[in-house]
């Protein structure tokens, strides 16, 4: 269970990006404003341009409600695929089947296990790390890195939803055999080059 | 097609949700927890971002948007697009809507898949951070190849769905 409370990918960290772990979900009126500030910077910006370009104001609502409207719609399912992944998907098993000798199937399980996270990438190094110094083998970890990075489900649902089924599928064809790729140019030359150069844990 | 692809996975999440709560209800309870906290934990960027898009959209005309980041605004804009994305941190959930607003107003395929994969993949901001992770030869390998290929990516897509 360590690794689990290792890295904490739940959302709220990673977008305010400065909570601590196991900070009190209480929060106080001055962490609202610092969390709202952009918002209200964008409101105050807003009435500027109400007040002085009036005839741009009723665009700038439209469009503001459109896309409001529409990320909501699909936040919510997101929110909730989220919640699932972290009580569903099991983490420390991971690290098992990811050595030097897994070949495809350490590769596929690399991007399944990419695929399901839902925090930052940077959540994902000390996990990364760890792996590395049990054995997975670099190609694997690469895989798994680009995978989480690029190619996760609820971020490929939200970009299906805006930018097209199309796009979502072309980006997704593309990026898993590149990954592949980029993770074997690097073991290769991990490889050449006398092994890795991080200290030992 | 968008919101049929919604209903199915409200369908689904939900469904899925039904399902693990009929076999474990404290589980469930805590992936509903999870999930209304990472729903107001990315909250503000969201209503920041979305701002942000309706402002520019209902300020910046169409013309301008395609002119710099469209067709004809050529290789540069891709360029530019690519370094912006790998310099920048965005969370790809709420950069997403942000490509999708400029695609809509006519930039470019190839310019807005390289923004988008440049960001996701490219990470130079947290590279300290990779680097005391995985050392120098894998975080440098990846992010140099990742930039690599983020350009190719972003070719092709423009070309497949120009």
């Amino acid at each position: 269970m360590t690794e689990v409370t290792l890295v904490n990918t739940n959302l709220p960290q990673q977008m305010s990006g400065r909570a601590p772990q196991g900070a009190p979900v209480k929060k106080t009126p001055r962490q609202w404003l610092a969390d709202y500030r952009w918002v209200l910077l964008i409101a105050v910006a807003d009435l500027v341009v109400w007040l002085f370009w009036p005839a741009q104001a009723t665009p700038v609502v439209r469009n503001t409600w459109d896309y409001l409207v529409e990320m909501v719609v699909i936040l919510i399912p997101v929110a909730v695929l989220m919640g699932l992944f972290e009580v569903w998907v099991p983490k420390q098993l991971v690290g098992k089947y990811l050595g030097r000798e897994s070949g495809w199937k350490g590769i596929a399980l690399a991007l399944l296990f990419g695929t399901a996270p839902t925090g930052p990438l940077y959540a994902a190094f000390p996990i990364a790390g760890m792996l590395l110094q049990k054995g997975a083998s670099p190609l694997n970890v690469v895989v798994l890195l680009n995978t989480w990075a690029a190619i996760k489900i609820p971020q490929l649902l939200v970009e299906a939803n805006f930018l097209g089924p199309s796009f979502m599928l072309v980006r997704l064809t593309l990026t898993v055999p590149s990954a592949i790729l980029m993770g074997w140019l690097i073991q290769k030359a991990v490889e050449k080059t006398g092994g890795l150069d991080i200290a030992p844990a | 097609m968008s919101s049929l692809l919604n209903w199915s996975m409200y369908v689904i999440v939900f469904g899925a949700l039904g399902v693990l709560a009929a076999r474990d209800r404290t589980k469930a309870q805590q992936a509903v927890k999870i999930a209304v906290k990472s729903f107001f934990g990315i909250l503000p960027i969201v209503l920041a971002i979305i701002g942000l898009i309706g402002l520019l959209l209902g300020v910046v005309p169409p013309e301008v948007i395609s002119r710099y980041l469209g067709q004809g605004a050529g290789w540069w804009a891709t360029l530019t697009a690519l370094v912006l994305g790998a310099v920048l941190y965005i969370a790809s959930l709420v950069s997403i809507p942000l490509a999708a607003s400029l695609l809509r107003a006519g930039a470019s395929i190839t310019t807005i898949a390289a923004f988008l994969t440049g960001l996701m993949m490219v990470n130079t901001l947290t590279l300290p951070l990779e680097i005391k992770h995985l050392g120098k030869k894998m975080a440098l390998g990846r992010n140099l190849l990742s930039l690599l290929f983020a350009f190719l990516i972003a070719i092709v897509m423009g070309m497949v769905l120009q």
